[in-house]
């Protein structure tokens, strides 16, 4: 067995994803930054929403909470405040995270309580079959979408920027290295963290959108994401499809249930 | 030694609450259950616990499920918008059997409704508003000591049947002082959260004897999962017809074996009543004042009163229902409880609605007036 094959559930697997999804890719580096960080399995809770990429939580061996569509926030910030002994890591998917669970993630960034949230970005609903999601780029097609999305989508790094959030990062399934040092910082980081996971999902997006099969789909992801100092240089021209990877942002703020702690003094001392 | 105190029944039920072991509270302001999360907010830091506001209704029952699950005793307040936005995770309390207790103040409805105004309109949301197959309990106290008591209950019930238990109580009993004296925090029996069976092979949802299974608090070592689909004893879901109907009869009969004794109620002059009123919350109030007038004028009137609203007191208004003449239903709603009260009856009585929905409480003359056409041998309305 590999070292980071104890964080896994095998007798859950195989997963359920479809070949060439790129779930499996970043559910790996979870297990690897827990590895890296060394982990306690039963101090640890995973919560999760609904989609795809929320069934990860059913094959990670930890205490694991697969919520309701997009409420994995709302629990993971009761979990913590319970027991802030816990640490406490959210997925979720970009329909779940942004589109329905999206007041959630706002306020969540907004109280900066102790929670590691990797966003698997794949760009689709997948799991209800390839309908368009707030992070659909505009003019690709989903089943939502036939002709092609409407609406923009919204960088979630800058709205977790906006709301809070004191650790922001981004990377992609084809950048695994970076990947796992990113969210092994986000657990690190005692405050609300922000992984955005780049995912393919070939066959409810890329097939739809004529971007080839997950290999192509990884190496778009390869071409385009650019190191965040390399990007800033890049002329608006230049920047096209490409988007910036690294740590976006840190910031420092108190953590909710270190600031609440203060109050638990405060009120005893009245009382 | 307890003291006669002035308290209003949101302030009573955030005590009892805090007397049976909440200490987690997470929520949303409305009126008319804002009390509870302000009371809250000052009294759990000082005793260990912690207060939430979050940032919308569904956040404010999610956050408590999560500290369930993570070993806190917890509670939301709401009134009708934030209990209909509630539902979902509701029924995810259900199917997941986390213990936890909701506070529905009810006002009038539907929609934005009158907000501060009595009603009793959310009686057959409380059993049926989340979807799917699922067994319920609501408790309806009608004094403000039994707000205390009834919170206590409601989170014994929460914590013993591993299920989310509904406290309706209506704007009238949670608005409305009275001078309580409350018991002394060494009578008030407390549940305690159920310890894992330990040992290998553990599984988190294997019921025991009483069909209820012994879940174990996250960070415990015991590694569990927890989800809002259906699962076998592992936890872990399962796609299997036989494992959904175990599952969906197992959650019913939980609640069902133990029907009798959680079915809480009082009998007023049932041993010669021919007119028999079915009351239950603020509305029970007036309408046991109705009977004693009604009484003093010489009409075999009586009451029961429904503390347990879910599961229906089915029993007790069959037998009931086997010796009366009538059996009267006031309700702040447009008839709801009736049909229930009508089902159980089976035709042994005549089951007779009094509605009543326009913001204002029964006064004690309409129930004596309703009781008083009955014993003359005319319908009411």
């Amino acid at each position: 067995m590999r070292d980071h094959e104890k964080y896994f559930r095998m007798g859950r697997l195989p997963h359920i994803w479809c070949p060439g999804c790129g779930n499996g890719i970043v559910m790996k580096a979870l297990t690897q930054a827990a590895l890296k960080l060394g982990l306690d399995q039963n101090k640890t809770v995973i919560v999760s929403g609904i989609g795809c990429s929320s069934r990860a939580s059913g094959y990670l061996d930890f205490d694991t909470l697969h919520t309701a569509h997009g409420r994995a926030i709302p629990f993971a910030t009761g979990v913590k405040l319970a027991n802030p002994e816990l640490k406490v890591i959210v997925i979720t998917g970009d329909g779940d995270c942004t589109a329905i669970g999206g007041n959630h993630f706002i306020h969540g960034a907004r109280r900066n309580v102790d929670l590691t949230v990797i966003l698997f970005n794949n760009n689709i609903y997948g799991m209800t079959g390839g309908q368009a999601s707030p992070l659909t780029p505009v003019n690709k097609k989903a089943t939502t979408a036939p002709y092609g999305t409407v609406d923009r989508p919204f960088d979630p790094c800058e709205l977790a920027k906006a709301a809070g959030a004191t650790y922001i990062a981004r990377s992609t399934a084809y950048h695994v290295n970076q990947l796992v040092e990113l969210i092994a910082g986000g657990i690190e980081n005692n405050g609300f963290s922000l992984i955005e996971a780049i995912t393919q999902c070939p066959i409810s997006y890329g097939r739809r959108n004529k971007m080839g099969d997950a290999a192509a789909m990884l190496k778009w992801m390869s071409q385009n994401g650019v190191p965040l100092a390399a990007y800033q240089k890049l002329s608006d021209e230049q920047k096209g499809d490409k988007f910036p990877t690294g740590v976006l942002h840190k910031s420092s703020f108190g953590e909710y249930s270190d600031e609440y702690a203060h109050i638990i003094d405060m009120a005893g001392e009245e009382s | 030694m307890s003291q006669a105190r002035l308290m209003q029944g949101n302030e009573a039920c955030a005590e009892g609450a805090i007397a049976a072991g909440v200490r987690f509270f997470g929520g949303y302001p409305i009126t008319p259950s804002t009390e509870i999360a302000e009371l809250m907010a000052k009294a759990l830091p000082g005793i260990g616990g912690t207060f939430i506001q979050m940032e919308d209704e569904i956040a404010g029952i999610a956050v408590i499920l999560g500290a369930a699950l993570a070993g806190k005793k917890v509670l939301t307040a709401t009134s009708g918008p934030g209990f209909s936005l509630k539902q979902e995770l509701i029924g995810y309390a259900a199917l997941a059997e986390i213990p936890a207790v909701i506070v529905n103040v009810t006002r009038v409805g539907p929609s934005t409704g009158q907000p501060t105004s009595p009603a009793q309109g959310d009686t057959m949301q409380a059993r049926w508003g989340t979807h799917g197959d699922h067994p319920m309990i609501a408790l309806s106290p009608w004094t403000v000591r039994e707000a205390f008591d009834s919170a206590v209950l409601a989170v014994n019930y929460a914590e013993r049947f591993r299920t989310p238990v509904i406290l309706l109580l209506d704007e009238i009993v949670g608005h409305m002082r009275e001078r309580v004296v409350l018991p002394d925090p060494a009578d008030i029996a407390v549940y305690p959260r159920r310890k894992p069976n330990s040992g290998p092979g553990y599984k988190a949802y294997a019921a025991g004897p009483d069909l209820v299974p012994h879940i174990a608090d996250f960070g415990t070592g015991h590694r569990i999962h927890v989800t809002g689909l259906i699962h076998d004893e592992t936890g872990f879901p399962s796609g299997s017809p036989k494992v959904t109907e175990d599952s969906i009869r197992r959650l019913h009969q939980k609640i069902e074996i133990a029907r009798d004794e959680i079915t809480h109620y009082e009998e007023f002059f049932t041993d010669d009543a021919e007119h028999l009123v079915v009351a239950y919350g603020g509305t029970a109030r007036t309408a046991y004042a109705g009977v004693l007038a009604a009484r003093k004028q010489g009409i075999k009137a009586g009451m029961i009163r429904l503390m347990t609203i879910w599961p229906f007191a089915d029993r007790v208004i069959k037998q009931a229902a086997a010796r009366v003449q009538t059996l009267l239903v006031p309700e702040l709603n447009y008839g709801q409880l009736v049909y229930e009260v009508e089902r159980a009856a089976g035709g042994q009585a005549r089951v007779i609605s009094l509605p009543k929905y326009n913001t204002e409480i029964f006064t004690p003359a309409e129930i004596t007036a309703a009781l008083e056409k009955l014993a003359q041998g005319g319908e009411t309305k």
